[in-house]
């Protein structure tokens, strides 16, 4: 049961010069209430999927995805799609320690699920990485398209909201995919690889990707909670 | 490696183990009628007035589960000559089309002189041990059937309603080769709305007033199962929106609460054609409503399934913590997303499962040396803190690591299994997955944690995301799943490098072309393991490794409602086989639709059907043949000892 943290094991994370190319590697997580989309938005993403019936996450799913910037510059996101029902809260830290960047999404037809997205928001922002990169995710643009009066939050709001508290914002449709890559580019862009080129994004032996064992001390079968 | 060990993945309980959903709990059967006559007799209330009559109606009557069996018992010993025929008028075409007589209370021991008469078997006890002497520690004892005995109150209760048409002795006469449930006449419950039996039944809208309608399609269901706590808070029900089922949760509570408060717990009722079973664990009631003839055991079992996964969600402590706190608990939103998990567990018993109905496991078929390498592939990977490491493919065991002093409990496995290829979640989310769960068997108060990745058998991988992510049974044919668990949660990614480790090294010396050409060619039927046998389809336990083999189900058993036609004829051996005093260890049934066997010695159990014309002795040879092949091939077809560590 000892605890590890195979840190280096799969390649030191962040980025790494070859010639002129620069390629870099980042964990992100995504966070936000139960059936905003997350997973949705995940599979926009990596598969571009998608499935008008998609059951609820159970734990967490982990996904890849490379996209490149420009010619040189190529940046792997590590993602966790965590589950938004409310017993796995406390999971989540494990998933947000170490992130380099998160996606707090909402649904914009459910006012209540900003609420949510504000609450982890706040936790993020005190409890993760100080660096960390955070983009918030109005979801199902396509839903208001034809019918706005299904919109509950407004796009000007929660703008304010994301520029207040220093959030990257996009409304996005996983069924459309409206706005997903741009969501994900903008996070690439804005990502430390940028200012200083190669280099790790932050320092301090953050392997990037790992689940650090830290805080945990070892616990059998017999003494955690995941509700 | 330990490939020596005898002892198995499955058979012991590891750990502190304080649930178990094994099977030989068939007793339920005889203590629930013992239960139920008290009750008629002490004139309990909510249940129907039964004092003499509840007897007959529990014991006897053809709606009881009891008398259920869709055998015709032309050779039975005495224990079971409480087995009767079914006979329901409903015309069930084998394509699932119906035209229904169904007179549902009508199945009689004069059927079984209707079974002689059409007769393919002059029982005679030498006759059957002629036909089945491979084992000599089998003791068979068969006795010719007679209307004296146990038949006199089934004679009593029915007056020859059903005695075959001519028309019908005709057709059943007429050819040698006919399969089995292909004739006019399906002798099991009524299905004739087992098409239907898994839409959805839309909420309750007040204004549109569509509720008379809706409980109609309700009540039409043959299968409910119900789960509420104790103080009478609805928690799951499998059919039907709250809106719609909290009357009846209200008078489920209420009786199930009389009971207990009387300490005299109730069990199972009968009304009609519908069975009523009742299991209370703790602060939750479950509910299960049966109108597939199931037993009292096997609808028991089941129930407790769903509680495990209640448990594998929650755990029992934090279970236990909620309702101590506040019995008034509403279990639903700690259980939120448990749901899916139920549901396509309750639909697996619906449909029939020979995995839940002999709780055991099956395994894909390769040779013995494949396995023994792909075991090794996985001890040579394994990191310190992998608890279990399992790869299964098209829902069936290729090989498990597990440690020296734990092995695998089948109704864990049953729960894994039913998330992660029945329910669409995991399979959907097309990536890997970390998921904490609590496995009841191993240990009910706390998590582990299992990694999960799928990689697809096909051989180009595209139509994989094709496949509509709900799809449940029919994609997991394709689908190889490396499961790695461990107590540990924060060891994702040193498990995520056992796995890229494991499928390298599969890959490289072999292994998974040959996983996925096995997946691929799917099971054998019964005529590819024996040419020739008139077997149409059988189920082999292999008591001592707990897993099970059969044939495919096709081309006989191809539709849902044909293999549940097969699952009631199953069940009904099963519970035959199972019953409290049944020391029959063969027993040979016929009825107009089929004949089949059961054969259960120390080693195995046995379960056989041909069609309705064989012989007893083309039976029996062919159950033989059977057997003997599966002794055979028997480490191919079972995991014995595994990789352990
Ligand atoms: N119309 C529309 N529906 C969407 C969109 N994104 C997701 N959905 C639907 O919303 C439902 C929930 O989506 P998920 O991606 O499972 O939500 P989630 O946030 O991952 O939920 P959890 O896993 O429970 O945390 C699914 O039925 C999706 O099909 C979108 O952009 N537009
Ligand atoms: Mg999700």
């Amino acid at each position: 049961m000892a605890t590890k943290g195979p840190v280096g094991a799969r390649g030191p994370a962040g980025s790494s010069r070859g010639g002129n190319s620069r390629f870099a590697q980042f964990k992100l997580v995504l966070l936000g209430e139960s059936a905003v989309g997350k997973s949705s938005l995940v599979l926009r993403f990596v598969k571009d999927q998608f499935d008008d019936y998609r059951e609820s996450t159970i734990g967490a799913a982990f996904l890849t995805q490379t996209i490149s910037l420009d010619d040189q510059t190529t940046v792997k996101f590590e993602i966790w799609d965590t589950a938004g029902q409310e017993r796995y809260k406390s999971l989540a830290p494990m998933y947000y320690r170490n992130a380099n960047c998160a996606v707090v999404v909402y649904d914009i037809t459910q006012a209540s699920s900003l609420d949510k997205a504000k609450q982890w928001i706040k936790e993020l922002q005190r409890q993760a990485n100080e660096n960390i990169i955070i983009a918030l995710a109005g979801n199902k643009l396509d839903l208001v398209t034809d019918q706005p009066d299904k919109r509950a939050i407004t796009t000007a709001d929660a703008e304010a909201y994301a520029r207040e508290s220093g959030l990257l914002f996009f409304e996005t449709s996983a069924k459309t995919s409206e706005n997903v890559r741009e969501l994900f580019t903008a996070i690439a862009k804005k990502l430390p690889l940028d200012q200083a080129g190669p280099r790790n994004p932050r320092s301090g032996g953050r392997g990037g990707v790992e689940l650090r064992p830290e805080n945990t001390s070892t616990q059998g079968a017999g003494n955690t909670c995941a509700c | 490696m330990p490939l020596d060990e005898r002892s198995t993945d499955a058979s012991e309980h590891a750990g502190p183990t304080s649930i178990d959903t094994e099977e030989e709990s068939d007793s339920g059967n005889h203590s629930r009628v013992d239960k139920n006559n008290n009750k008629g007799e002490k004139q309990r209330p909510p249940l129907p007035p039964r004092p003499k009559a509840g007897l007959l109606q529990s014991d006897a009557s053809p709606n009881s589960p009891q008398s259920v069996k869709g055998l015709r018992p032309s050779l039975q010993s005495k224990p079971t000559t409480a087995l009767s025929s079914v006979d329901i008028q409903t015309l069930s075409f084998p394509d699932g089309s119906r035209g229904t007589f169904s007179t549902p209370g009508s199945r009689l021991v004069s059927e079984s002189v209707m079974g002689l008469s059409t007769g393919t078997s002059t029982p005679s006890g030498k006759a059957s041990r002629a036909g089945i002497d491979m084992d000599d520690t089998t003791s068979l004892i068969s006795y010719a059937p007679t209307l004296r005995g146990n038949g006199d109150l089934e004679s009593l209760l029915d007056s020859g309603l059903d005695s075959p048409s001519p028309a019908w002795k005709l057709l059943s006469t007429q050819s040698e080769a006919a399969n089995p449930f292909e004739s006019f006449e399906y002798e099991g419950p009524s299905l004739h709305s087992f098409d239907k039996e898994f839409d959805e039944i839309e909420a309750v809208d007040t204004k549109r007033g569509n509720e008379e309608e809706l409980l109609i399609q309700w009540k039409s269901k043959l299968k409910h199962y119900i789960i509420l706590s104790s103080a009478g808070k609805p928690i799951y029900s499998r059919h039907g929106d709250q809106n719609l089922i909290n009357g009846y949760i209200g008078i489920i509570q209420t009786i199930i609460s009389f009971f207990e408060s009387a300490k005299d717990p109730l069990l199972g009722f009968t009304a009609g054609n519908t069975r009523f079973v009742v299991v209370t664990q703790g602060p939750l009631y479950l509910f299960a409503i049966s109108k597939l003839k199931e037993t009292d055991a096997q609808l028991r079992a089941q129930l407790d399934a769903l509680y495990m996964q209640i448990l594998s969600t929650l755990t029992l402590s934090n279970l236990t913590h909620l309702f101590t706190n506040r019995p008034n608990t509403d279990l639903r939103r700690p259980l939120e997303g448990t749901e899916t998990l139920l549901s396509s567990l309750s639909d697996t018993f619906t449909k029939g499962s020979a995995s839940s109905l002999l709780s055991a496991l099956e395994c894909l078929k390769i040779r013995k040396t494949q396995r023994y390498v792909i075991n090794n592939t996985m001890l040579k990977a394994r990191t310190p803190n992998l608890l279990y490491g399992l790869i299964v493919a098209g829902g069936r065991l290729v090989s498990v690591a597990r440690p020296k002093r734990h092995s695998l409990h089948p109704g864990d496995l049953q729960l894994i299994f039913n998330m992660l290829f029945e329910a669409g979640s995991v399979k959907a989310g097309g990536g890997e997955n970390w998921i904490p769960l609590c496995l009841p068997g191993f240990n009910n108060r706390g998590y582990l944690y299992m990694y999960v990745s799928f990689i697809s058998a096909r051989e180009n991988a595209e139509n994989v995301a094709e496949r509509p992510s709900t799809a449940s049974s029919v994609s997991q044919e394709d689908e190889i799943a490396i499961l790695l668990i461990s107590a540990e949660k924060e060891s994702f990614f040193e498990l995520k490098e056992m796995r890229d480790d494991i499928v390298e090294q599969l890959e490289k010396n072999g292994s998974m072309d040959i996983i996925k050409k096995a997946v691929r060619v799917g099971r054998s039927s019964a005529t590819e393991m024996v040419p020739g046998t008139p077997l149409r389809h059988f189920l082999y336990k292999s008591r001592a490794n707990v897993q099970f083999t059969m044939p495919s189900f096709s081309p006989d058993f191809g539709s849902a409602l044909a293999r549940r036609k097969l699952m009631n004829l199953y069940h009904a051996l099963h519970a035959s086989a199972h019953a409290k005093h049944a020391h029959t260890k063969v027993i040979h049934c016929i009825s107009t639709d089929s004949v089949s066997l059961v054969w259960t010695t120390a080693s195995f159990e046995f379960y056989c059907i041909a069609g309705p014309n064989t012989s007893r002795a083309a039976l029996a040879q062919g159950a033989n043949k059977i057997i003997q092949w599966v002794k055979r091939e028997e480490e191919r077809l079972f995991i014995i000892g595994g990789a352990v560590f």
